[in-house]
């Protein structure tokens, strides 16, 4: 199974489109939470909203997951170390009110088990791949160097005023 | 001598975030304070304590945040005081000051454009001023060593 999410505030449909266009294809169920929007995937099993719980069952028990370059998913991939895919947000093409998100997927690319599609078509290949890489909570070397300033601080040998 | 240390962050990804940041507390003596009940247990953080949530609207509540936030100060007497957001943090970090603790304010890495309302009120009490953004840091001439992405 295939998970979908694209946060709670925005709609995101050039990714559920492109999805909803791919499932028959790939001969896997994906269950996309988008938000609330009439029904026109007829190819998903779509979500408007999921509860806490919900969203973690699903989350923990998909193969992979696909959403737009958002903090709180790309933390949840590293809890949960699934992998994750992700099409960030164009301020261009309408989905977001500036291109936080391209700096976002710029700044996450590097980490294991998080994939990024520049474009919708790098969609297909990423979820055809069978292994993809999981996510996990080890820490990335600017998660270390905000680890070492923090304790540098504390005890005591920080520049602090 | 061991450091107290107070770490508060609202319930939701504050809260995840200040958990990634656990670490840097090795070896302390670390009392964490959220929002949002069972999400201590959630994550294994303990001695932790539930205060109450606020915002900048609703005044009553802001006391009602800062009683509890006093109350765990006074017994606590942390050394220092670590939050990631958002109100109850900054609120946390102002009397701690007061009292004499060393405070440190980490924005939330989902403020990717600019520093969080709070984030603006936290720069006159915290001590080391923090975001996780380098370009976001340079703009409002906070620090940036890092991020938990």
């Amino acid at each position: 199974m295939i998970f979908a999410t694209v946060g709670t505030q925005l709609p995101f449909a050039r990714l559920i489109d492109a999805l909803d266009a791919l499932v028959l294809e790939l001969g896997e169920t994906i269950i996309a939470q988008t938000g609330p929007k009439d029904g026109r995937w007829p190819h998903l099993d779509r979500r408007e909203t999921l509860t806490p719980v919900e969203f973690e069952q699903i989350f923990t028990s998909a193969r992979v997951v696909v959403a737009h370059a958002g903090i709180g998913t790309i933390l949840s991939a590293k809890r949960w170390r699934k992998p994750l895919v992700i099409l960030p947000r164009r301020h261009a093409l309408g989905e977001h009110r500036n291109d936080h998100q391209l700096a976002t997927a710029r700044q996450v690319e590097k980490l294991a088990g998080i994939h990024v599609a520049w474009q919708v078509d790098d969609l297909g290949p990423l979820l055809r791949t069978p292994d993809l890489t999981a996510a996990s909570e080890a820490q990335s070397p600017t998660h270390a160097a905000l680890i070492d300033r923090l304790q540098r601080f504390i005890v005591g040998q920080g520049s602090d005023a | 001598m061991t450091k107290r240390i107070l770490a508060v962050g609202s319930g939701g990804g504050h809260w995840q975030q200040l958990m990634l940041m656990r670490p840097a507390f090795e070896g302390c003596e670390t009392l964490y304070l959220t929002t949002l009940s069972g999400l201590p247990e959630q994550f294994g953080a303990s001695p932790a304590a539930i205060i109450p949530d606020c915002n900048r609207n609703e005044k009553r509540q802001i006391l009602r945040t800062t009683w509890a936030v006093f109350g765990h100060l006074r017994r606590f007497r942390p050394d220092v005081v670590i939050s990631t957001g958002a109100l109850p943090g900054v609120l946390a970090l102002g009397l701690a000051r007061l009292a004499g603790a060393r405070t440190i304010w980490v924005d939330s890495v989902a403020n990717a454009e600019e520093m969080s309302m709070s984030g603006k009120l936290a720069r006159r009490v915290a001590h080391l001023w923090m975001s996780q953004w380098e370009h976001v840091a340079a703009e409002s001439g906070a620090e940036y060593a890092g991020a938990v992405l």
